[in-house]
């Protein structure tokens, strides 16, 4: 008996040896780097952001995108990685994105007044090589316009970050780098925190009233799809596209800046001001 | 570029006589010293900023028409019958000849060549003549090995930097110069036989004024060696101290003091058109040219460009003209001048680099006339020398990165690309663009801080921070007030009911300048209503509720939105 299977096994082999180099033997499936994305239940719920794939964050405003693409900004600024943001409609704010962690010297940011202008400042990126991160914000972009988009443009991008260390980001209203995108979170908002803050109009508190702050926002983040899976304690590239339940969610906080926050280093008195707003 | 029949002579010791080093090193003498003279000097000056007419006969003219003649000729133009001090117009008669006007510019700036030359070997170098310099070789053959292969060293380079030059090292200063100047190639002089290697060369390399030339051809004197010969104290009787100076030189028997010159740092070459170039392809051409010279006149000094000045003098307008009648009229206006600066974020001397980001420079702000001058100056700067570390993380290359800059902002526009950075104001939203810096400069500055944490992100590591995202610019908006709180809010089309509010946050300054600020923010919790989110099917996108930042700007009296948390 088990000379016959030896006998059809190598008949199998010989078959496939034009098309497959040693069928029977088992391929390790290539481990995913990843790096996290400075948020904990997003980086416990994904296992962080993958290097050399495209991420997709894509959620309507107030949801928590930008939070989310700032803080994996910060982490990898923290870390010395040079990254790069190229901004499609000129809408980041360099005094949160510092308060947030942000190193700005080691950010490239290249502020864009269209949609043509962003992705073919993407692709020199791409092409120049040696960034951590580089995040392409349609955030602002109408849906329709991004929805033009062709299809080729993802592959392409798709293809020149597959071979390096770079994550590349893109944040959308709608998802529209369909398969090519690794890993696509979908965000929204949950509520607003305010400190004492009333639900309806008729109970706003009077101005100056101490009780009435901006505390921050509650987001939640669903993971619409992955390739890579969780096998042990790393996660390693799966053929499968892992499509999410209603369950692969993930709340996070973010958390209001203070005011004054943005004072630079010995500049004045940077007590804090009245608090939170 | 080869050197033609570069020979090299070399007198061996006698015997009984030690080898030149060893004798040197024994008396503990100076090593010796390299001339270097570039025979032909301002047609080689012409010949280096035009390498295309060294394949053909060349005559240079000077002197303000219509007296000028041929103040310089090459081989070439000399085989075919050109002779110096010919007019213009008996050397025009000769079909296959090349005239060109002897340019000062570009002898000063060969000149500049010839002693990049020298300090790429030695930095201690004397600026003797417009074409002869001398170098000081002590302690350089641990470094370039024998005399010869200094003598071959410092050829080869003056051949990469366009001038074909004479070479000749020497125990003192007056013997390598006279030596240079006679023999052609390489000729090394051991020490002690100046006299009889300078013998066979004519007196007139001793350059005796004209009086004592005559005399000493009156007396049948023709060589160094017939010189050499006649004694010192009758030659002092009759031709004075010049006689017993120029028996010194020709006996090599010279000492006098080596002034050494001051190494520059700044390099620039120029070249002036006769046809004013338009389009950007045959400029960059000739930028192409240009910037091949500098950099190897850069890498001869081991040195790098930090940045790039470049000069094009246009050509004034009226010589297009075509309007005859007023042409007595006109008035010759000075040469429009277009100069840009390219500062680089790494020095570097790769030429094709630099071309591509004076291309992408000029495409972006393109000259508004035809040039018909270039002049390219680089400051010069110690190259980056750094090694990467094994744990540190990938940068861009520096010159890749720079190139990269250099093609969005092409896209984006010169201002939009850079480093964001705040500045020191309390005024909302209020930052500048800073040139983005270099890896490197990035990764020391990240080792200098890379213990420090900021301290918000060290307690609560896990919490994100609100971001906003900004309208630029500020959207106005209508609000409707009671007792001073919004309730209602109309923007972009939109009408939404106030939630929550927090506000007003007051801030005021810069009342002291043309610019100032007085605003009233406020954070607000918008319900959008449905209906006006169906009809505008961008709005149909928005949440139904959303987190904004408004402001009052009391100056003008309205309301804008400042941005959405996100």
């Amino acid at each position: 008996m088990s000379l016959k299977t030896a006998a059809l096994r190598a008949h199998v082999a010989s078959a496939l040896a034009a098309r497959v180099a040693s069928p029977f033997e088992y391929r390790d499936r290539p481990a995913v780097e990843t790096v996290p994305a400075g948020i904990h239940s997003v980086d416990f719920l994904t296992g962080g952001f993958p290097r050399g794939s495209l991420t997709e964050i894509y959620g309507p405003p107030c949801s928590g995108r930008t939070s989310l693409l700032i803080s994996a900004l910060a982490s990898r600024t923290s870390a010395s990685e040079v990254c790069a943001l190229v901004d499609a409609r000129d809408a980041f704010d360099p005094i949160s994105a510092e308060a947030a962690g942000v190193k700005l010297k080691h950010l490239l940011w290249v502020r864009c007044r269209n949609v043509d202008q962003a992705l073919r400042s993407t692709d020199l990126l791409i092409q120049g090589g040696g960034f951590g991160l580089i995040a392409l914000d349609f955030g602002d972009t109408p849906a329709q316009v991004v929805r033009y988009v062709p299809l080729q443009v993802w592959f392409r991008f798709r293809r020149a970050v597959e071979s390096t260390p770079t994550i590349l980001v893109v944040l959308e209203q709608e998802s529209n780098a369909k398969t090519c995108a690794s890993l696509v979170l979908k965000l929204r908002m949950q509520a607003a925190r305010w400190s004492r803050a009333s639900g309806t109009a008729e109970e706003i508190l009077p101005p100056h009233s101490p009780g009435c702050l901006l505390d921050g926002a509650q987001s939640h983040a669903e993971m619409i799809r992955s390739r890579a899976k969780r096998e042990g304690n790393r996660l390693i590239r799966d053929e499968e596209i892992f499509m999410g339940a209603g369950g692969s969610g993930a709340d996070f906080e973010t958390e209001a800046m203070e005011i004054y926050s943005h004072a630079l280093p010995g500049m004045h008195s940077s007590g804090g001001g009245p608090g939170k707003r | 570029m080869h050197y033609p029949a570069c020979t090299v002579r070399e007198e061996g010791p006698e015997k009984g006589e030690e080898s030149f080093q060893s004798l040197c090193l024994s008396a503990g003498l100076p090593m010796a010293f390299a001339s270097i003279f570039v025979p032909n000097f301002i047609l080689q000056a012409v010949v280096r900023a035009e390498p295309a007419l060294r394949e053909h006969a060349l005559a240079l003219i000077d002197g303000n028409p219509p007296l000028c003649s041929v103040v310089a000729i090459n081989e070439k133009a000399a085989q075919s019958g050109i002779e110096l001090g010919m007019t213009k117009m008996n050397a025009a008669q000769f079909a296959s000849l090349e005239m060109r006007p002897r340019s000062r510019p570009q002898e000063k700036i060969a000149h500049a060549v010839l002693l990049d030359i020298g300090w790429s070997v030695s930095p201690r170098i004397e600026d003797t003549a417009q074409d002869a310099i001398v170098l000081d070789l002590s302690g350089l053959t641990h470094l370039f090995g024998a005399e010869k292969d200094i003598g071959a060293h410092l050829v080869q380079r003056s051949c990469e930097c366009g001038l074909l030059s004479n070479v000749a090292i020497a125990s003192n200063v007056d013997t390598a110069l006279i030596a240079a100047r006679g023999f052609k190639g390489i000729t090394v002089i051991p020490l002690g036989q100046e006299s009889k290697s300078l013998g066979d060369l004519p007196v007139g390399v001793l350059f005796p004024s004209a009086e004592t030339a005559e005399t000493l051809s009156r007396w049948g004197v023709r060589t160094c060696a017939a010189f050499a010969g006649l004694p010192v104290l009758q030659l002092s009787e009759r031709l004075g101290q010049e006689g017993v100076r120029l028996h010194a030189l020709a006996r090599g028997a010279t000492s006098r003091s080596f002034a050494i010159a001051e190494p520059g740092h700044f390099f620039e070459e120029e070249m002036e058109l006769d046809d004013a170039v338009e389009e950007l392809d045959p400029l960059s051409f000739l930028l192409g040219r240009l910037l091949d010279q500098l950099c190897v006149r850069l890498a001869a000094r081991s040195l790098a460009a930090a940045s790039l000045r470049v000069r094009f003098e246009l050509q004034p307008a009226f010589e297009n003209a075509l309007d005859v009648r007023k042409e007595m009229f006109r008035r010759i206006d000075p040469p429009g001048v277009y100069e840009r600066e390219l500062r680089l974020s790494v020095p570097a001397r790769d030429s094709k680099m630099l071309l591509k980001l004076l291309r992408l420079r000029l495409q972006s702000n393109p000259p508004g006339a035809p040039i018909h001058k270039i002049v390219l100056a680089a400051e010069s700067a110690r190259p980056r020398s750094t090694q990467g570390g094994l744990f540190l993380p990938s940068f861009p290359d520096p010159e890749k990165l720079e190139l990269t800059i250099a093609r969005i902002a092409n896209v984006v526009g010169e201002g939009n690309v850079g480093s964001p950075s705040l500045v020191d104001t309390w005024r909302p939203g209020e930052f500048q663009m800073r040139r983005f810096l270099t890896p490197m400069e990035s990764a020391e500055a990240a080792s200098s801080d890379s213990g420090a944490i900021h301290p918000r992100r060290q307690r609560d590591n896990f919490k994100a921070r609100a971001s906003v995202r900004f309208f630029r610019p500020p959207v106005p908006a209508t609000l409707e007030l009671n007792a001073g709180c919004p309730t209602r809010v109309f923007f972009q089309g939109l009408r939404g009911e106030v939630l929550a509010a927090s506000g007003p946050w007051r801030t005021s300054g810069d009342w002291w300048r043309d610019d100032p600020w007085q605003q009233d923010e406020w954070d607000l919790e918008i319900h959008f209503h449905s209906s006006s989110a169906a009809r505008d099917p961008v709005a149909a996108l928005r949440a139904d509720c959303g987190l904004y930042r408004f402001y009052y700007d009391a100056l003008r009296g309205s309301w804008f939105v400042r941005g959405i948390y996100d």
